[in-house]
């Protein structure tokens, strides 16, 4: 056939253009904001999804892992000689006050761990190394909040709720989901800082047998520990996942960001593609009255619609680069899997079909006879 | 019914549902649209040519009467069965010569054999064929807004009998047109009726090209006043 939908579509540049800023715009709002509401999850989860731990005990009714009480560190002990765990250590994450030597302070939070361990460790370490935690006094930070923090180089001193903290090493890329930075050192050193007391802990982090049955495990130490609550490591970062996202809204904010990105694309694109339509209403009159069947009519309005999407959607692939390398720079945390890209294809071509359907409808009611009128 | 009969209206009455207070467009026609003629069909205004023209061409129902197109009743026939009646036996001229402006002149006439299932090939040089028929030849690949009215109608004409159609059908297809290129226009479907043995029905109020016409009808408030 003649192409007259690529015609048709190219023949009045000025609709074209209006038609691709439309997808452009709500693809790449879309994406963005998809982007940063995953950006979003991986950093509320991220302590625990590195944590390479199979369980994480916490005190009943632990809401999500930044609000979690302390309990008796004799737990750890139980936890320790219950069969099937293969090893186990005491856990601090907890908010407490970082202070430069200039007076400034700032929310961070204190992650206690055992750098003995093969599990709860910092990652991405790219200065120093996870050893010399086991320094008096040491902690290691992420390059990202050295500003925020005040830090320059390694062997900088702060203090923590009174007490000394030289820093050893630097994480890079662990981003906090609050604007309180990481702050990695052991488990003894996070009791003073977070000002826990002498014997507690607020979680136990534990690492099964290879051949264990997690659930049995896990229904095991829930048994032996009846005031706390045991998770799998997914579980609870669901858990913490599901707090910030939807209980705090932050998470819905984005994505009712994202779904309006997709109304605006809807209704931008719907109004272009029914422009282009009433513009050629006559030459579709004339396609009915010569007797062309409906379904070559359709055939012409979504393949002008499919076109759109497919232009469209490589103008905000490139679009949205530069706005997740901004993104990158500015420290808005937009992650933009492979997956997200691929659906979003499948989203703008449904998008435009949709929006063509209104076209479809008119052109449907069309009387043939309207050829023979002036 | 003779095999010369194209189309064949009996006793055809049309009442459009709304407006008119119920005075009926077209008001008991009978009438035969012979092959290898040229029929002109004229009246004043509002006597219901176009109606006429629309019931023969499988675009409006009859409110009453039979109307056989090809030696098909048409009459009865579902609603969605209609476009490939005219895709099949009917090719339309109008006024406003209705090309797609987006297509070449020869892509025009590519469109509509293609929808009447020629292959691409096939229909590019068919239609290169029918645009020789109508003189032009040389302007296949020039857009419609680069040809004068004459020419569009022509590529109109072209595009009208793709794929062979029994019939040949124009609403006033001069009104736009000078002179010399209503003749020229004429004089295509004429020799398009007598050479191919199309029936070709001409809508007019062009007392210019009453030479053309093997036969003429006339329609006075919506009823064959002469033939
Ligand atoms: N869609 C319609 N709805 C209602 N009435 C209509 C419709 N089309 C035509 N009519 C009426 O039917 C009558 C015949 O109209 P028609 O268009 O067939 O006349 P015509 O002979 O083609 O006139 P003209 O020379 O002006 O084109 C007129 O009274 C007209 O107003
Ligand atoms: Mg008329």
């Amino acid at each position: 056939m003649p192409p007259l939908a690529r015609r048709n579509l190219f023949h009045d540049k000025i609709r074209l253009m209006v038609t691709l800023n439309g997808i452009v715009f709500a693809v790449v709002l879309i994406v963005v904001e998809l982007g940063l509401f995953t950006g979003f999850t991986t950093a509320t989860s991220g302590v625990m999804d590195h944590s390479q731990a199979d369980l994480w005990i916490a005190a009943r009714s632990t809401p999500y892992v930044d609000q979690a009480v302390d309990f008796n560190e004799r737990k750890f002990y139980q936890v320790l000689a219950t069969p099937g765990v293969a090893d186990a250590q005491k856990y601090i994450v907890r908010w407490t006050e970082w202070k430069q030597p200039n007076g400034r302070t700032e929310s961070v939070e204190v992650i206690g761990l055992d750098p003995n361990k093969s599990f709860g460790l910092p990652w991405n370490i790219v200065t120093g190394d996870v050893q010399q935690l086991k320094q008096p006094h040491a902690v290691m930070v992420d390059v990202i909040y050295k500003q925020k923090l005040g830090v320059h180089n390694v062997g900088d001193w702060f203090e923590i709720r009174g007490h000394r903290a030289k820093v050893v090493g630097f994480t890079q890329g662990i981003r906090a989901f609050t604007t309180a930075p990481y702050v990695f050192t052991t488990f003894k050193n996070a009791q003073e800082f977070a000002q826990f007391n002498q014997n507690q802990t607020n979680f136990v982090l534990v690492k099964a047998v290879p051949s264990a049955d997690l659930a049995k495990l896990k229904a095991e130490l829930q048994r032996r520990l009846p005031d706390n609550d045991v998770y799998l490591t997914r579980e609870f970062a669901a858990k913490t996942n599901h707090y910030w996202m939807f209980t705090t809204g932050a998470g819905i904010s984005v994505l009712m960001a994202a779904g309006l990105g997709l109304v605006v694309g809807i209704v931008v694109v719907t109004q272009t593609i029914y422009a282009t339509t009433m513009d050629h209403i006559r030459e579709f009159g004339t396609l009915k009255a010569m007797g062309a069947p409906n379904s070559y009519v359709y055939r012409v309005i979504i393949t002008q619609a499919t076109i759109a999407a497919v232009m469209g959607y490589v103008l905000a692939v490139v679009v949205s680069l530069f706005v997740i390398l901004g993104g990158a720079k500015s420290g808005a945390p937009i992650q933009v899997g492979w997956q997200l890209l691929v659906s979003m294809f499948f989203v703008t071509v449904g998008m435009c079909v949709l929006a063509a359907i209104v076209s479809i409808k008119k052109v449907m009611g069309l009387d043939p006879a309207m050829v023979f009128r002036g | 019914m003779s095999v010369d009969v194209a189309i064949s209206v009996r006793g055809v009455t049309k009442t459009y549902a709304e407006g008119s207070a119920g005075t009926p467009a077209l008001n008991g026609v009978s009438l035969d649209i012979r092959r290898g003629e040229l029929t002109l069909m004229m009246g004043p205004s509002g006597s219901g040519k176009t109606t006429l023209l629309s019931i023969m061409g499988c675009i409006l129902r009859p409110s009453a009467g039979t109307v056989m197109v090809a030696g098909q009743d048409v009459t009865h026939l579902d609603e969605g069965k209609m476009p490939a009646v005219r895709l099949k036996h009917i090719g339309f001229v109008f006024q406003g010569f209705n090309l797609f402006p987006t297509l070449t002149a020869g892509e025009n006439v590519e469109l509509s054999l293609e929808l009447k299932g020629f292959k691409p090939s096939q229909a590019k040089s068919e239609a290169r064929h029918l645009m020789e028929i109508v003189g032009l030849g040389d302007k296949y690949n020039e857009f419609p807004r680069n040809l004068s009215g004459g020419q569009k109608q022509r590529v109109a004409v072209a595009r009208a009998v793709a794929g062979s159609p029994e019939v040949i059908l124009a609403d006033e297809p001069t009104a736009a047109l000078d002179s010399h290129s209503g003749r020229t226009v004429l004089d295509v479907l004429r020799q398009l009726a007598r050479q191919q043995q199309r029936a070709v029905v001409v809508v007019t109020h062009d007392n210019r090209i009453l030479e053309f016409g093997d036969r003429m009808i006339r329609i006075e408030d919506g009823l064959i006043a002469a033939q």
